[in-house]
């Protein structure tokens, strides 16, 4: 009846695991009761789970992202207290509890907090940047959302019901293979990545789909703002590369559930199949999380130092050009795997180029900054930490490019120290502050800029404290994940890292701080005018937080930097006398309710409950099948509630 | 800037175009899959693990009969386009059936064949050539089949609602599935089958 599942699943084993499960359970009652207790549950079910509206979506996303970072960033701790203590002795957890640790928090920061994070920003800003109502498929956006949600939650449940992986966030066979790892952790991450990769597969079709068809009139490719640029080829290697994720995980399912032979050591199966099949995916994945924090940056600098973005074109051809080279370099991941010289150097070299479009978008910053008025805004300071700290990521990358001297320091914390180089400063710095700069456009009020200012210091701090120890470590021979160790050189080092952790901690909880001082503060914070730093894109030129058809007219666009154009020109965006009636999708709890499914079927095929798996997805069959012969209800805005409304502009 | 701009409607014209568009995308993220499950084969196409190879398992007669269904099901999803196009809903759910039929016999050949295989002890888990083999076969075989149940459901929505532009835009992105995992058999057939046999 209930497959593997049974008593033995929660985790009594460990005061710590339990401890873990227990906050787990007891925060999810603790928001449930507060939503009980304040009457909000149909509010929220009408409002916002069920909404279709791309800005709410996008909130939504932004939201888990940021309620993972905590549980990743507890992950992180944890590893780095174990770390700074496992001296000549076992630390503080036992080996297998530490292995979970480490697979869940590259798990969860990668697909619960990056893609989350990057996705709600593109759900926010990207309809709003090109002028469209919405974006081509809302509901196919509401059942994305849904499925991350739903892969968010399997790995939050098996810190309950089971346990996680110890493979790695990679999952790397044979170790990951049913020989080795015959728990359930394994399947929760093929399961989790099978979920919320069908959802990111969806997204990136989306916004194809949406930025190529639903520009407003005058909004040439050559004149999308350069974050909606960067959306759109983030958007392609979505489409392109997830794929190479969805069946390395397939097939390391079939190898544990029907014994089939791809990834084992004998029977005929081949492990670095998996290597490469996961790395086609894999190194592409790293642009889509960087060029949307690069779109950001674009964004941000143009804004705060009153100029153009220079070299417009240039940017666009290197975020096109660094989308192409992704595709050439995965094997660079594994060049310890024994491929000819010959293949390594190929890789390298390929892997050396990509400096090079990234190099000039450094230096089309840097210009634009140069002789502009500068105003230090949060979101500048995290730019401006992210030029210089990416920097030296970038060099450490290059030299990692090396076949030679990746030899010597692969699988070292050279190399941790390497990506998250690239993934803080780079990604995380990028989406937060792409966070600050639209956060009065989606609530109608600004964040309280003193406790942002605070919290920029502690993050980049401790990102120094806590990274740049593990690059000298990683010279020093250290590898990665390593639960105990008997070298007392590395201690001092690994607890000035400790250290850097402990003020990431008070970043984190300056950005929670600062949230909350902003809602107490809202009246005085107000944006009024829909655009508070002066902006040159015409999201801008919509009240803030705009209504839900975003634009009472659609602008016709003439430039690049339209909303700029019309400001200095003192010329109306769009047309008044177009007013015409608007057509909305109505909300639907469809979106949900496939969420859902996909969590039941998920978890019934990790605990081998089948009746469970099969009932859910024959549900998700029948939602589907009843949507599509039903034609969808719309909500009409008339003209005339148009013309009586009073909104800004346009 | 038509109409479209500013109402925005979901039966707009342009949104069945949406619709087609990102089925082409869809498509093409479909193919990659298929792709990586093609170089997966190569790489174990010679991984038999003693067990038996293409040569001792393909029946080069039995693939041909279900290559030409599939093939000829193609043919007749294009006569059912262009009743489509006529606006002959009679004709339309004709070709649809037949389509269905051919369809069905496709599957019906390949599962025979997967049941022999298995029945003599080649089934996907005796070595890691015949896991490549089912996976990509069986992944071909999965989109067929829901395929069928997809001729079914736009059958049924058809018959009762006629031929208005929703159903017309269904069926066309109904059509471009079914041809494109002829493409795709046509690889199979190649690749796999007589690749395998010489």
């Amino acid at each position: 009846m209930f497959g593997k599942l049974t008593i033995d699943a929660i985790p009594f084993y460990s005061p710590i695991a339990l401890g873990g499960a227990a906050i787990t359970v007891l925060g999810a009652l603790g928001v449930a009761g507060l939503i009980t207790w304040m009457g909000k549950w149909r509010y929220l079910w009408s409002e916002w789970l069920t909404s279709v509206d791309h800005k709410k979506i996008g909130i939504m996303y932004v939201t888990l992202a940021l309620v993972m970072l905590v549980r990743g960033f507890i992950d992180a701790i944890m590893m780095r207290t174990q770390q700074a203590v496992a001296l000549h002795s076992q630390g503080y957890l036992p080996p297998g509890h530490f292995d979970q640790i480490f697979s869940s928090h590259g798990t969860i920061m990668i697909f619960f907090v990056a893609m989350p994070f990057l996705l709600g920003l593109f759900n926010v800003v990207v309809p709003l940047q090109i002028g469209a109502r919405d974006v081509a498929f809302p509901f196919l956006n509401s059942v994305s959302l849904w499925f991350t949600a739903s892969g968010a939650s399997l790995v939050m449940i098996s810190l309950v019901i089971g346990e996680f992986s110890t493979a790695g966030w990679s999952a790397y066979p044979p170790y990951a293979e049913l020989k080795f790892s015959p728990g359930v952790g394994v399947d929760y991450w093929i399961w989790t990545i099978l979920v919320s990769g069908i959802g990111s597969t969806l997204t990136g079709i989306n916004f194809l789909v949406t930025i190529l068809k639903r520009r407003a009139p005058g909004m040439r490719l050559m004149r999308l703002p350069l974050f909606t640029w960067t959306a759109l080829i983030t958007s392609l290697l979505m489409v392109f590369a997830f794929p190479g994720l969805t069946v390395a995980a397939a097939l390391l399912g079939l190898d544990r559930y029907l014994g089939m032979h791809f990834f084992v050591n004998g029977g005929g199966g081949n492990m670095m199949n998996y290597a490469n099949l996961f790395w086609i995916w894999g190194h592409p994945e790293v642009y889509i999380l960087i060029l949307p924090a690069f779109g950001v940056y674009s964004e941000v600098v143009a804004t705060f130092s009153g100029k153009p973005l220079f070299g417009y074109r240039s940017m666009v051809y290197a975020v096109a050009a660094i989308g192409l080279l992704s595709f050439m370099v995965w094997l660079h991941h594994f060049f310890t795997m024994g491929a000819s010289a010959d293949v390594n150097a190929f890789f390298g070299i390929t892997t050396m180029i990509i400096a090079v479009p990234t190099g000039v978008k450094i230096f089309n910053w840097l210009f634009t900054m140069y002789r502009g008025r500068i105003r230090f805004s949060v979101s500048m300071h995290f730019t401006l930490g992210f030029i210089v700290t990416f920097v030296i990521g970038g060099m450490t990358g290059v030299l990692l490019a090396v076949p030679p001297v990746d030899y010597l320091m692969h699988n070292t914390t050279f190399l941790v120290a390497h990506f998250h180089n690239m993934l803080i400063p780079g990604a995380l710095f990028g989406y937060l502050a792409g966070y600050q700069y639209w956060f009065p456009k989606a609530f109608g009020f600004r964040l309280e800029p003193r406790w942002g200012k605070r919290a920029f210091w502690a993050w980049i701090i401790g990102f120094y404290l806590a990274f740049m120890p593990l690059y000298l470590l990683g010279t020093m021979g250290m590898p990665r994940r390593l639960e105990h160790y008997e070298n007392a050189a590395w201690q001092p080092y690994l607890l000035v890292a400790e250290l850097g952790a402990v003020i990431i901690m008070f970043g984190i909880a300056f950005l929670a701080i600062q949230l909350a001082v902003s809602i107490r503060d809202r009246v005085r914070l107000r944006d009024d005018t829909g655009d508070p730093w002066n902006g040159r894109t015409v999201e801008w030129a919509t009240p803030s937080p705009p209504p839900h058809y975003n634009f009472r007219v659609i602008p016709v666009v003439h430039g690049k930097d339209a909303f700029w154009a019309m400001k200095k020109e003192g010329r109306p965006l769009a047309d008044p006398d177009r007013l015409r009636d608007i057509y909305m999708p109505a909300d639907t709890s469809a979106g949900v309710i496939l969420g859902g499914l996909s969590f039941t079927l998920a978890f019934g095929m990790v605990w081998y409950i089948w009746w469970l798996a099969i009932l859910s997805g024959i549900a998700i069959w029948g939602v589907l099948a009843v949507r599509s012969f039903v034609p969808q209800p719309e909500s009409k805005i008339s003209a005339n509630e148009l013309a009586l409304g009073d909104g800004v502009a346009p | 800037m038509t109409d479209y701009v500013s109402s925005n409607s979901s039966e707009d014209s342009r949104q069945w175009d949406e619709r087609g568009f990102a089925f082409w995308i869809y498509l093409m993220s479909d193919a990659v899959i298929f792709a990586l499950l093609f170089a997966t084969f190569a790489v174990m196409a010679s991984n038999t693990n003693g067990g038996p190879g293409g040569k001792q398992l393909f029946e080069l007669r039995h693939t041909f009969i279900e290559t030409m269904l599939l093939l000829t099901s193609s043919m007749t999803f294009g006569f059912a386009s262009v009743s489509v196009s006529a606006r002959n809903k009679a004709a339309t759910l004709a070709w649809l059936a037949v389509t269905f039929a051919l369809g069905l016999g496709f599957i019906g050949m390949e599962i025979s064949e997967f049941h022999g295989m298995i029945a003599q002890g080649a089934g996907p888990d005796r070595s890691g050539f015949l896991s490549a083999f089912f996976t990509l076969v069986g992944t071909h075989g999965l989109h067929v089949g829901s395929g069928l149940v997809w001729i079914i459901m736009l059958g049924v929505e058809t018959a009762v609602c006629g031929l208005t532009p929703r159903v017309v835009s269904h069926l066309y992105r109904l059509g471009l599935f079914w041809h494109f995992l002829d493409i795709i058999w046509i690889a199979i057939f190649s690749f796999v089958y007589l690749r395998g046999i010489v």
